[in-house]
C-alpha cells in the first residue's frame, strides 16, 4: 500500500514555530500516520518538508506567510484523519491558553501604549526579522532579551551600540535565558534571589551555575545574558562591559560572575579592567582557557575551570572563606571504590564514553573535562558535519546544535532525538557510560527524565541482548522550586538506575573514571 | 527606564514570538502583553528589510 500524503494551506496565518512543532507532534502519534509537519510556508521550510516525503502542488504553492498543515500516511483515511486533528488543535489554540482572550496588539508600538510601564521586550521571531524587532524595541526604551538566533554579527553591533547609547540592555542575540528582577525569563530556572549577579555569555552556563548557587543555599541578584558572540573580537564585549557596569552599581549585587568562552586577548584586557573597576569581589569562568593564560588572580578576583566551580567560588567569596576547588562532592576514594564497581560490570573491550547533550555549554564542558582525563574525544562541537555513528572512541554530542535543530524541536523541549541517539549507543559494543543532562525550569520539556527514559531502556535492552551492560550516568540542572519537580526527576532517574551527580562538571568525571577503570584518577589527584 | 532603574525593579514584558513565553510569564503572575507577530510585508524579506529601514529613519526623527 503506497502513502498517502495530504496537506491544508491556511493562507495568511502565522504561528510560532514551536507551537506549530508541538501540533506536529501530537498528530504524528494518530494511528497510520508517519510523518507531520505545520510550519510557515517558506522557501526553506518546504525543502524541510520536500525531504520528510510530504510535496504537493499546494504546498508547493504557499507562500511564507501561509501555514501549510501536511501529513503523510498509510492511506489516505489516515491522512484525513491527521489534517482533521492538525485543524482541531489549531483551532483549540486560540480558545485555551493563558493569552486566550485577552488583547493580542499586533504591534510593538501598541503593545507598549497598553502596557504602562512596560520595560523589556522578549524577542524570538525568525532572525532574519530579528534586527528590525529588536532596533524598535530599543528605539521605544525597552531592554531587550534577544533570544533569535541566526542574527549576523554586524546587526548585533548596531544592536548593541543602539542599546548601549541609550543606557539599555540588549540581551542577547541567541539568548536563551535571563533572571531580571528574581523573574525567569525565556528558558530560565526559578532561582531564589540573592547577592550574586551574573553575567553569561551562554544560556546553559548561566543556568548550572544559578542551580548550583541555589542547592548552596545562596541567590542570584540578576542573571544578564550577552549572547554567545559578544566577547568575540567582532562585538568587542560591548555588552558584558555594559552589563559589568550596571551590576558593579546594583546594590542588590555583592559578588559576580562572568561565564564565557576565552575572549580575545583585546577584549579579555578590558573585561579585567571593567571587574577591577566594578570593586566587588568577582569570579571569572572562561571556559577552556588553559591555567597557563590565565592571569595572575588576587582574593577578589577567582578563576574557576568549569561551571560548578564558579557557583562554588561564589559562595566561599560571600561566606569569606577560601575557595579550595574538589573534582567530587563526596569523598573520592568514595567515588573511586563507585567507579570501580560500576567497570567491574564491563566487558573489556567497552572503553567509550558516549555524551549525548540538550545543553550546548554543558557538552562543551564536558568535551574539555573528558579531553584531559580520558584522551581524544569527538563532538560536532569540533565538526559540525560528524555523523552519528562515525565516531569512535568517546564522543560528545550537543543536540541542541544548529545542524540538529533545523526544523526539529530543541533537545530540552523534546527528547526524539536524545532518544535515537541513545539507542544507536546501545548498539555499540565499544561504549561503557552513556553521560547525559537532564535541564529543568520554565520553558523545558514538562517530564525531561520521563521523556528520555524510554531512550535509556532501548538501549540498556540493546546492549544486554548481545552480553553488555550499559552505564549510565547524567546530573540534573535545576532547583526545587522548578515546575517539573526536582524530586521526582531524580527519583525516576534512579530508579532507571542512572548515576546521579550533583553537577555536570561531576557526572563526566564519574564517567570518565569508571570508563578508563580508574586510570582518570592519577590525573584527577593531579589536578587537586 | 536605565539599566540601573530596570535592575531595581520588576521586568513588565512586551513578547513578540513564541507565544509559549508570554504564556509562562503569565503563569508566573509577571505583567506581560503578547504581540500577535505577523512577518511584515507579507513575508517577503527584502521588502521588510527596506520598511524596516523607514521605520528606523522614522523613529529616529
Amino acid at each position: 500500500m503506497t502513502a498517502a500524503v495530504r496537506a491544508l494551506v491556511k493562507q495568511n496565518f502565522y504561528q510560532d514555530s514551536v507551537a506549530l512543532m508541538r501540533l506536529a507532534s501530537e498528530v504524528k502519534k494518530l494511528p497510520g500516520v508517519q510523518e507531520a509537519a505545520a510550519m510557515m510556508g517558506t522557501a526553506a521550510n518546504k525543502i524541510i518538508m520536500a525531504e520528510a516525503g510530504l510535496e504537493t502542488p499546494d504546498i508547493g504553492s504557499a507562500q511564507p506567510n501561509d501555514l501549510v498543515l501536511a501529513v503523510r500516511a498509510a492511506d489516505a483515511a489516515a491522512a484525513q484523519a491527521g489534517l482533521a486533528k492538525a485543524e482541531e488543535l489549531l483551532a483549540a489554540r486560540h480558545t485555551a491558553g493563558a493569552t486566550a482572550g485577552a488583547f493580542r496588539p499586533r504591534t510593538l508600538e501598541t503593545a507598549v501604549k497598553n502596557l504602562p510601564g512596560a520595560n523589556l521586550a522578549l524577542i524570538s521571531v525568525p532572525g532574519e526579522y530579528a534586527e528590525a524587532e529588536a532596533a524598535k524595541a530599543l528605539r521605544l526604551g525597552l531592554h531587550v532579551l534577544l533570544f533569535s538566533d541566526n542574527v549576523p554579527a554586524d546587526a548585533e553591533r548596531r544592536l548593541k551600540d543602539l542599546a548601549i547609547s541609550r543606557d539599555l540592555l540588549m540581551m542577547g542575540p541567541d539568548c536563551g535565558t535571563a533572571l531580571i528582577g528574581g523573574v525567569p525569563l525565556a528558558f530560565a530556572n526559578v532561582v531564589p534571589r540573592g547577592a550574586v549577579g551574573i553575567v553569561s555569555a551562554s544560556g546553559t552556563g548561566l543556568q548550572q551555575v544559578s542551580c548550583i548557587l541555589a542547592a548552596a543555599g545562596e541567590g542570584v541578584s540578576h542573571g544578564i545574558g550577552v549572547g554567545g558572540r559578544d566577547l568575540s573580537e567582532a562585538i568587542d564585549g560591548r555588552m558584558t562591559l555594559h552589563a559589568l557596569r550596571a551590576l558593579g552599581a546594583d546594590p542588590a549585587t555583592e559578588v559576580l560572575v562572568l561565564i564565557s568562552k576565552p575572549p580575545s586577548p583585546a577584549v579579555a584586557g578590558k573585561v579585567f579592567q571593567a571587574l577591577a573597576a566594578a570593586k566587588k569581589p568577582a569570579v571569572v569562568c572562561f571556559l577552556g582557557l588553559a591555567a597557563t593564560d590565565r592571569p595572575k588572580g588576587n582574593k577578589r578576583l577567582l578563576f574557576a575551570d568549569t561551571l560548578e566551580d564558579a557557583a562554588l567560588a561564589a559562595v566561599a567569596l560571600r561566606r569569606g572563606f577560601p575557595f579550595e576547588p574538589r573534582p567530587f562532592a563526596n569523598d573520592i576514594e568514595e567515588v573511586e571504590v563507585l567507579a570501580a564497581g560500576q567497570a567491574h560490570r564491563l566487558r573489556d573491550h567497552q572503553i567509550a564514553v558516549r555524551g549525548i547533550f540538550a545543553g550546548g555549554t554543558l557538552a562543551h564542558e564536558a568535551l574539555l573535562i573528558l579531553g584531559e582525563l580520558a584522551g581524544p574525544v569527538a563532538s560536532n562541537l569540533k565538526r559540525h558535519d560528524l555523523t552519528p555513528g562515525a565516531a569512535e572512541g568517546h564522543a560528545v554530542w550537543d543536540l541542541g546544535a544548529d545542524e540538529f535543530t533545523r526544523g526539529r524541536p530543541h533537545p530540552m523541549i523534546d527528547g526524539t532525538l536524545r532518544r535515537e541517539f541513545l539507542k544507536r549507543e546501545g548498539n555499540d559494543p565499544s561504549v561503557a557510560v552513556v553521560l547525559f543532562d537532564v535541564v529543568l525550569g520554565h520553558g523545558a520539556h514538562s517530564d525531561p527524565a520521563g521523556d528520555i527514559l524510554p531512550g535509556i531502556e532501548a538501549a540498556r535492552s540493546a546492549a544486554e541482548r548481545r552480553g553488555r551492560r550499559l552505564i549510565f550516568v547524567a546530573s540534573i540542572c535545576g532547583t526545587a522550586k522548578d515546575p517539573q519537580g526536582y524530586l521526582k526527576q531524580r527519583e525516576t532517574l534512579d530508579e532507571a538506575g542512572v548515576l546521579l551527580m550533583p553537577s555536570n562538571a561531576q557526572a563526566v568525571r564519574l564517567a570518565a573514571l569508571i570508563a578508563t577503570r580508574g586510570a582518570a584518577m592519577r590525573r584527577l589527584r593531579a589536578a587537586t | 527606564m536605565s539599566v540601573s532603574d530596570l535592575l531595581a525593579t520588576e521586568p513588565k514584558v512586551v513578547n513578540v514570538g513564541l507565544e509559549g513565553f508570554a504564556e509562562t510569564l503569565e503563569g508566573m503572575g509577571v505583567s506581560v502583553v503578547h504581540v500577535d507577530w505577523r512577518p511584515p510585508a507579507g513575508g517577503d524579506a527584502r521588502l521588510a528589510g527596506l520598511l524596516a529601514k523607514l521605520a528606523a529613519l522614522d523613529q529616529s526623527q
